[in-house]
């Protein structure tokens, strides 16, 4: 193909996506466009992997059977929201083993809320009102993305995801209506949880250098801070009914704008923990490498097994 | 050389009297375990009643590049479709 029929194929490209018209895996498009979305669909699948692992440390101490058999759940459905976008990302032509090897040396990265320790039982609690509340933000946005299995993918997690929010707000509301120890562990771990959260919708628009393509692509519906705003609105209503309080002396309710105005955000510390300098990046990478290698043998034996079946059907055929 | 495991594609049939859609994908070594694995994945919610899967290199499919003259074939005939008759009024229900 020459150039000028590439340009041709990129012009009738951008334009059905502006009829919003979905891209499927065997479609003609941009090489940018493949390689933007097996970065951001991976990493997404990535941060549904990694974000198993603080909660994971607390199915085993959850205080009671209803709370675990809930925290055991959200769990599982994080592994299978991984392997949703997992399978969306190879269709793009990438293998899982490669993705697997982007996110081990540390190429590919994940939601940066996850190295951060959960060290209280309530932290279970901000995850699932914070984290997940503000994924869900996220991701509503996303199931009208052009990529038909990403937006498939993301149509299937968001109904899924309600469930999450839920159950953390819950736990946080009963350790709220307790004893003063307990609504302090409630305060404490918003206190801990709140900026980061805040951080999950990445930097500020004017800093964001994918914002403008990803916009065009449809990848993105709402700039990052449209969307950090819509969480902040959406969340101080919760914070009182709660009766527990953000940690930020400037927040302050904007009746001209309609809408919260709000302290600064501490982007040096989200640069750090990006570049992996955070309280558990380390531990996090370790337990996911330390998982895979440790399966080799499993994972060998099934295919052993597999390879004997079919052999053993194939002599009592001939 | 390493092997991984192979790649699977996922059909479920959400109840019955409507048919089986493809809900997917996944990896596993053989039939059973994929079988398990989108039990697993794909029904967590009594999304289905029954799962199929198929081993995705045995699926030919059409090359969108080849649309064209596919497809579109189908859309000058209009003959095909019951308002390309022109039936008087007073007849109802045809």
């Amino acid at each position: 193909m020459n150039e000028k029929d590439i340009k041709n194929l990129e012009e009738i490209f951008e334009q059905r996506i502006a009829r919003d018209e979905k891209i499927e895996p065997k479609d003609w498009m941009p090489e940018k466009y493949r390689q933007t979305h097996i970065r951001q669909i991976s990493q997404h699948a990535h941060s549904e992997i990694v974000g198993m692992l603080p909660e994971g440390n607390w199915i085993t101490r959850a205080p009671t059977l209803r709370r675990k058999v809930a925290l055991l759940a959200k769990v599982q459905d994080e592994a299978g929201h991984g392997l949703y976008l997992y399978s969306a990302t190879e269709t793009l032509g990438i293998t899982r083993e490669e993705l697997y090897e982007q996110l081990h040396s540390g190429k590919a990265k994940y939601s940066s809320i996850f190295n951060y320790p959960a060290i209280t039982w309530a932290d279970m609690g901000a995850i699932g009102w914070l984290v997940d509340g503000a994924a869900i933000i996220n991701q509503v946005a996303l199931c009208t993305t052009s990529f038909g299995p990403y937006a498939r993918a993301m149509v299937r997690i968001c109904k899924e995801e309600s469930f999450h929010q839920r159950q953390g707000f819950e736990i946080l509301l009963t350790l709220c209506n307790g004893t003063e120890v307990q609504k302090a562990m409630a305060q404490d771990s918003l206190n801990r949880w709140w900026w980061p959260s805040l951080m999950m919708f990445g930097p500020p628009d004017a800093e964001s250098t994918h914002t403008e393509q990803s916009m065009k692509w449809k990848l993105k519906r709402k700039s990052n801070d449209d969307l950090r705003q819509q969480f902040i609105d959406q969340t101080i209503p919760q914070a009182e009914i709660l009766g527990i309080k953000v940690p930020d002396p400037d927040l302050k309710w904007n009746e001209k704008r309609k809408s919260y105005d709000f302290g600064e955000i501490d982007w040096e510390e989200f640069w750090q923990v990006v570049k992996g300098h955070g309280p558990c990046n380390k531990e996090r990478i370790n337990a996911r490498i330390d998982a895979w290698e440790k399966g080799v043998w499993v994972r060998d034996a099934a295919l052993a097994y597999a390879e004997k079946q079919s052999d053993k059907k194939l002599n009592k055929a001939v | 050389m390493k092997k991984n495991w192979p790649l699977w594609e996922v059909f479920v049939r959400s109840k019955n009297g409507l048919e089986h859609r493809h809900f997917g994908s996944l990896h596993a070594s053989d039939e059973k375990m994929a079988l398990e694995n989108a039990r697993d994945v794909y029904t967590r919610r009594n999304e289905g009643v029954s799962i199929w899967v198929v081993k995705s290199i045995h699926i030919t499919a059409t090359n969108p590049k080849n649309n064209g003259e596919l497809f579109e074939p189908a859309k000058d005939k209009i003959y095909r479709h019951p308002t390309f008759y022109k039936l008087p009024d007073e007849l109802k229900h045809m």
